[in-house]
């Protein structure tokens, strides 16, 4: 294995669940406010996954009081507590960047049934 | 005072030590640091090198050490660098670089590996950049070029390179196109990041001169230390 690839793939972590585009997950952040750490929870649908080891991230998009909210986190971040998948969306592309000029009904994703 | 005093002492230990090593750009990642801030790095291969000869007041006028890096076979090698890679018996090398270094520290044969520098250490490190061909103002020297629309007709063009009565030449030096790249260049006070000595690896905090598979000197920082 090559030496930049054995880097990063210590870096990676093993207790992230699996989700794709258009499934609606809750990050769990660790907020650290001077000596104290709390966790705060950002919950939306993810709209972008970009790979590479542990290189990787995602996008969460949500909507907060009417105005669209979008957070990039690094998947293998230390800083990611957990991540809750809410539900699975069915969606047919991998980068959900026309949720960005929906709104209300129409942002709507259709939930995934069990069999995919 | 005793401050003062502190800094005389830590000096002069580090100057009974070898100050630099080669080592081979492998290429760049990024590692998360414990706050989880991701932070670019580039892992350095650095195998320990070979003290080849060492050079004394007596016979050379300066002390120093010479040691070779990147093993090669000998067959590659000219029968007088032969001659003088055998005095040590330890191989033979593609780069030979000079570190210089207080009496009777090294001796010939003794290998050098990347522990010598530490995480969090500030080093300079010198590389081969890059080539980049023939290249204008713009990328080559920085200038701003001009406006791209409404008519204008000056874009990527260096403009006015002197007048035409006084001084009715161009001034040496004067910035121009012409080939970029390809040259030595060091970048000052980087940071370690890690010492893997199980690997022979180093990572640099940021980014290095050079393409992948390049080889660069890497020093102790001559104006920060950790």
């Amino acid at each position: 294995m090559n030496v930049i690839e054995m880097i990063e793939k210590e870096q990676m972590r093993s207790d992230i669940p699996g989700f794709k585009s258009g499934d609606t997950v809750k990050v769990h952040v660790r907020i650290i406010e001077g000596l104290k750490q709390r966790i705060q929870a950002f919950e939306g649908v993810v709209i972008r996954k970009r790979r590479g080891n542990s290189r990787s991230n995602f996008t969460v998009r949500k909507v907060s009081y009417g105005i669209g909210v979008e957070r990039t986190f690094p998947l293998h971040s230390p800083i990611i507590d957990r991540i809750e998948v809410m539900s699975k969306g069915l969606v047919r592309r991998s980068r959900l960047y026309y949720l960005r000029n929906l709104r209300g009904k129409k942002a709507r994703i259709k939930e995934a049934t069990s069999i995919r | 005072m005793k401050i003062i005093d502190y800094i005389v002492i830590e000096k002069k230990l580090d100057e009974s030590m070898i100050k630099g090593i080669i080592g081979k750009k492998l290429g760049m990642t990024q590692v998360f640091a414990e706050d989880g801030a991701a932070v670019g790095v580039t892992a350095v291969e650095v195998e320990p090198s070979v003290v080849v000869q060492v050079k004394t007041k007596e016979k050379d006028g300066y002390d120093a050490i010479q040691i070779g890096y990147g093993r090669i076979k000998q067959k590659n090698v000219t029968k007088p660098l032969q001659g003088h890679f055998n005095k040590a018996n330890k191989g033979f090398f593609r780069e030979l670089k000079e570190f210089p270094t207080e009496a009777g520290m090294y001796e010939i044969g003794q290998e050098i590996s990347a522990d010598i520098f530490q995480a969090g250490d500030f080093v300079d490190i010198a590389g081969i950049s890059k080539g980049k061909g023939f290249q204008g103002v713009i990328k080559r020297h920085g200038f701003h070029g001009g406006r791209a629309t409404h008519g204008s007709m000056f874009h990527r063009a260096p403009g006015s390179i002197g007048a035409s009565a006084d001084p009715a030449r161009v001034f040496k030096g004067t910035k121009l196109p012409g080939h970029m790249g390809c040259v030595r260049k060091t970048i000052q006070n980087m940071q370690v990041w890690q010492v893997r000595t199980d690997r022979n690896l180093l990572l640099l905090k940021g980014s290095i001169p050079g393409s992948k598979n390049g080889f660069v000197i890497i020093k102790q920082a001559k104006k920060k230390s950790a």
